[in-house]
């Protein structure tokens, strides 16, 4: 065999049809969408963590007349007249990007009815100060009577450097944080994993009954805010808890409460990661097992924990991201534990110290981002797992452990149900616990802070338009990712950006969008405070896990569709809309119900985001809490439960009826 | 040529006057100096290759030998590295695939799973501006061509392997292209319905006379339906020919391995048509390599004769007889293999395929000893051995 290589040259490059046009059009558009929504933002926050602002005294130069205006001092920098008068110790120079400082406080003898005039000017050309708000700088001398110039502030100049961080650091109360996110989020992964798995366990390997009823309990936390167990915990060990004798002693405001809440949010998570590895379990290792006359114990040590690792592995980083990452939760129950979320929350709306804020933004980003990364390795390992021929196991009748495997359902099940249960008790209570009589003034959220029924009505109008036009775009860039041809450069940019909302967390990402969309320089900035910004937010946050299942399905879909349609001289859009999406459509709805969901539940974003138009019913649960209306917030959060089981029966209802409409090929 | 009929489960293929017909047209496909590289790896080297309108041409080659890469490249779906393509006079090189004049079928068939057998093969009907009458006509008349207008509205998967497999033909066809490309076609589908479908392939190609290409691994797909076999291997064209040109002719070693069966033995050119095998001489048919190279014979098991355990029953004074014991006999229905031994061939096993009569007649059974003729024709030699 001559060996020949490949002669000198360029290789053709083929014309570009319609098709590819409009398809890179598309790409491009969608592209720029998470480019705009999420990689400039997280830019600019991180640019800003970086960022740190101080007065440079020696930036200005004054001089001052005599009485009759005519004899001018010598020009003096600001440093020197602070020098002369010690007026400001250098940490009071430390600023925010906001901060302002008037000019008057060196001059000891200034008065603003003084026929004294004033000169000043900059010693650099970025030297900036305000008159009034009108913005000044310069190096040219400009004349002031004293009236003007007692308005003269001056403005920080801004550098790049670790100093926030180091300031963040050196601070014990702000840098605990760290450790106690860590310390919750670990001990919270330890209790879910063990309770999920049990609950996994029991309802995988058992013949217990009442299965499909659990399955169905399962999923009550994904449909309420996170705040919501922190609220029924109040209820139930607070200060007027039923159950506060048994606390002996100890507060459930803090640790204690942060974990039995994140217990509850985090399980449903946990469960189906784990349910799923259980469920594709080869009985013919279980056969051999019992051929080698293992015992029961070793078998499940040696079989069925080994063959569940990976689903462990992962439901242990989505868990501990999900607790570390909350904000809602520790809000409610946390007391003065404090959690690096909470301290973007603190920082930002409580100090508005934006720069701090990016910082713990910064430091959240880090277990988040690890988290992502093992867990993305351990998925892709799990995927070759699964594709290896196996028989599915059949568990066999057995009395006493089907009764042991119930009674742990049961009590997991009265758990989750009981969180509920007292929430709506104590929504529908007159005063807990001193008038248990049932009432509905609880439900006059116009009555209170956080922006009555409108928010509720704002609250479905997000999750609605999130649903549509999220639906549409995840799926639209899935398809460009999956059944596009060449550009390949360009699909993995974007499968990366698509991959990259699952590592930011909510806080981070609300406070992203201020840095960039609250931006007089932005020609993006009139969304700000509009629905718009909290729909683009909603999107972009839940968009992984949106990506993830449209890619599914996408690649269950034969890759000669688009090559034959060519053939056949069709466009690509008429393959899309008569043979991609309806084929998917049970993808395409499963993405709109999960949207819709967390639009309705999700605190974390758009905390930072709304304004008085666009109040929202979880950030409504917030905020009445927050003011002491609890039994109000309670009552709210049983409204987005409702809502969303509501949706999730429409949306059974409507997938079954589409279904037997346009899958009817499915039958064979 | 009276041993023929022991190899006639080779179908012969179609007959020669229609190629020389086609001779004379100019081509319809041309492909000059193709080059495709993936990274590192060169997948086609230097292919070029004209086929002319109304063939039937197969690819055939092992998995990896570039064939489906060839086709690809025709089609537009993966872009040559270097050489241009040429379709009915028009340079198609560098056009996309629907600007492409083509219609293709893969192995997977693609079907639209959620479109009705009418709708699939609708697909490419419309939008044509045709009237909506005129294209229900066509579908029917296709679903006629394919032998399935009972089953207008079913979907894909209702219909078996070999029914879907004409519905993919039926749409690839509704266009009327210039050119049917086939990938594997047949390959998914079980042996029986292979073989009947194969027939109906060419059929409705010849019906149609449209030219075809067709990619396959299975040398009794290409023999029984090309009009021309382009043999590849390594990204190279190995040999272009007839289905008997290639069988019975093959330029290459790897063509006359890969194309049937055969016995092969290291030998040493004794002559223009004289081997030396061991120490002893084989006449051979008369090739051109030198004297004294290395070199390897092959022979077809179905061209081994059988002339029962002493030489009286030759005809005449056969050359290449040689003396073997039959070491096994394995029945497969049309005919007998036979592993023969041979102390003439330092103990070499000698595979050989005899009729049932010849087994009868001459009373062939597992130890007897017997003698074999080697048509010194029929023996091929091909430089080198390994």
């Amino acid at each position: 065999m001559t060996a020949l290589a490949l002669p000198a040259g360029r290789a053709p490059r083929q014309s570009v049809s319609r098709d590819d046009l409009v398809k890179r059009g598309l790409m491009v558009a969608i592209s720029l969408y998470l480019v705009l929504s999420l990689a400039a933002p997280l830019y600019v926050m991180l640019s800003k963590s970086l960022s740190t602002y101080r007065f440079d005294l020696t930036q200005f130069e004054f001089q001052v007349s005599d009485e009759t205006a005519t004899v001018w001092s010598k020009p003096k920098t600001a440093a020197a007249l602070n020098a002369e008068l010690s007026a400001l110790a250098p940490e009071d120079l430390r600023a925010g990007s906001d901060s302002r400082l008037a000019t008057t406080k060196f001059f000891k003898d200034f008065s603003f009815r003084s026929p004294v005039k004033y000169r000043m000017r900059g010693t650099v050309e970025d030297a900036r100060w305000l008159v009034g708000s009108a913005p000044g700088g310069g190096t040219e001398w400009q004349e002031f009577d004293s009236n003007s110039f007692r308005r003269i502030m001056l403005r920080p100049t801004q550098s790049f450097g670790l100093d926030n961080f180091v300031a963040y650091f050196s601070t014990p109360s702000l840098s605990i944080s760290i450790r106690n996110s860590a310390l919750m989020a670990t001990i919270s992964t330890a209790i879910t994993i063990a309770v999920a798995f049990g609950l996994a366990y029991a309802l995988n390997r058992s013949r217990m009954s009442f299965k499909g009823l659990f399955r169905l309990v399962t999923v009550i936390p994904i449909l309420v805010p996170s705040l919501l167990p922190g609220i029924a915990l109040v209820y139930l060990f607070g200060n007027q808890g039923l159950l506060k004798p048994i606390m002996m002693g100890y507060s459930i405001y803090g640790p204690i409460g942060i974990v039995i809440g994140s217990v509850f949010f985090t399980l449903p998570h946990a469960f189906l990661i784990i349910s799923t590895a259980l469920s594709v379990a080869d009985a013919r290792h279980y056969e051999a097992a019992t051929s080698l006359r293992a015992s029961k114990w070793r078998t499940f040590w040696t079989v069925t924990v080994p063959g569940a690792r990976f689903g462990l592995i992962s439901a242990a980083f989505v868990v501990f991201t999900l607790v570390i990452t909350d904000f809602g939760l520790p809000k409610v129950i946390g007391g003065q534990y404090n959690m690096l979320a909470v301290d973007i929350y603190k920082q930002v709306i409580g100090q508005q110290n934006f720069e701090m804020g990016a910082v713990v933004s910064v430091i959240l980003l880090i277990p988040a981002i690890i988290a992502f990364a093992v867990d993305r390795i351990v998925q892709r390992r799990q995927v070759a797992l699964l594709s290896a021929r196996s028989v599915p196991y059949q568990p066999k009748p057995n009395r006493r452990f089907d009764m042991l495997c119930l009674a742990w359902c049961s009590v997991v099940a009265v758990f989750l149900v009981g969180i509920i249960g007292i929430c709506q008790l104590a929504a529908l209570v007159k005063l807990w616990p001193y008038d248990m009589s049932l009432s509905l003034k609880n439900y006059a959220f116009d009555l209170m802070d956080g922006g009555g029924w409108a928010s509720y009505a704002n609250s479905i109008r997000l999750a609605l338009l999130t649903a549509f036009f999220g639906t549409i775009v995840v799926f639209t860039g899935a398809y460009m990712v999956e059944k596009t041809q060449g550009f390949s450069a360009g699909r993995s940019a974007f499968h990366f950006l698509a991959m990259l909302p699952m590592a930011v967390p909510g806080m981070v990402l609300g406070l992203a969008y201020i840095f960039f969309f609250n931006n007089p320089a932005n020609p993006l900035s009139p969304i700000y405070g509009t629905m718009t910004i909290l729909v683009i937010c909603t999107v972009t946050h839940f968009y992984t896990v949106s990506h993830l299942t449209a890619l599914t399905a996408l690649k269950q879909m034969d890759a000669e569709f688009e090559p034959v349609a060519a053939s056949l001289k069709q466009p690509f859009q008429k393959l899309f809309f008569r043979v991609t999406v309806p084929v998917c459509l049970p993808a395409i709805l499963d993405i709109s119900i999960y949207l819709f969901v967390n639009a309705m539940t999700t605190v974390s974003a758009v905390v930072f985001l709304y304004s008085t138009e666009t109040q929202l019913a979880s950030v409504a649960v917030l905020n009445m809490d927050d003011a002491g209306d609890i039994a109000p917030a309670a009552a709210m959060g049983m409204m987005i439960f409702y809502t969303n089981v509501v949706a999730r029966l429409i949306h059974a209802g409507v997938s079954g009826l589409l279904l037997s409409r346009t899958q009817r090929w499915r039958d064979r | 040529m009276k041993h023929e009929s022991i190899s006639g489960r080779v179908a012969a293929p179609l007959g020669d006057i229609a190629m020389q017909d086609a001779a004379t047209k100019p081509a319809y496909l041309q492909i000059d100096g193709l080059w495709k590289a993936f990274g590192e790896f060169v997948a086609l080297r230097n292919i070029s290759l004209s086929i002319r309108e109304g063939e039937f041409v197969c690819f055939l080659g092992p998995s990896g030998c570039g064939k489906t890469t060839l086709l690809r490249a025709i089609a537009g779906l993966d872009l040559q590295s270097r050489g241009t393509i040429h379709q009915a006079g028009k340079d198609i090189s560098t056009l996309p695939p629907s600007q492409r004049d083509y219609g293709i079928v893969f192995q997977s068939y693609a079907l639209f799973p959620n479109l009705t057998i009418e709708k699939n093969i609708a697909f490419g009907l419309e939008n044509t501006k045709r009237p909506r009458a005129e294209i229900d006509n066509r579908v029917k008349e296709l679903l006629a061509l394919v032998g399935l207008s009972s089953q207008a509205k079913k979907y894909p998967a209702q219909l078996s392997g070999g029914q879907q497999q004409r519905i993919a033909l039926a749409r690839a066809i509704a266009i009327s292209p210039g050119l049917l490309l086939l990938d594997e076609p047949l390959s998914a589908l079980d042996a029986k319905v292979r073989v009947h479908l194969r027939h109906e392939i060419k059929e409705l190609q010849r019906k149609l006379g449209v030219t075809t290409i067709m990619v396959t691994h299975d040398q009794e797909e290409a023999l029984s339906m090309a009009d021309r076999i382009v043999v590849m291997n390594h990204g190279v064209i190995d040999q272009v020919g007839t289905p008997t040109e290639i069988y019975r002719h093959p330029k290459t070693l790897f063509v006359a391995d890969f194309i049937g069966e055969t016995n092969q033995f290291p030998v040493r050119i004794a002559g223009r048509s004289k081997v030396a095998l061991d120490a002893t001489d084989l006449a051979c048919a008369p090739h051109d390599l030198p004297e004294g190279s290395e070199a390897t014979a092959v022979i077809r098991p179905v061209d081994i004769i059988p002339h029962g355990n002493s030489t009286s029953e030759s005809i005449g004074t056969p050359e290449n007889l040689i003396d073997v014991k039959v070491e096994k006999m394995e029945f497969l229905g049309a005919f007998w293999r036979c592993r023969l031994s041979s102390a003439r061939f330092g103990g070499r096993i000698l595979i050989a395929d005899f009729s049932i009569n010849a087994v009868r007649r001459l009373g062939i059974e597992i130890g007897g000893a017997m003698q074999v003729e080697l048509p010194s024709e029929r023996v091929l030699v091909f430089p080198g051995n390994s």
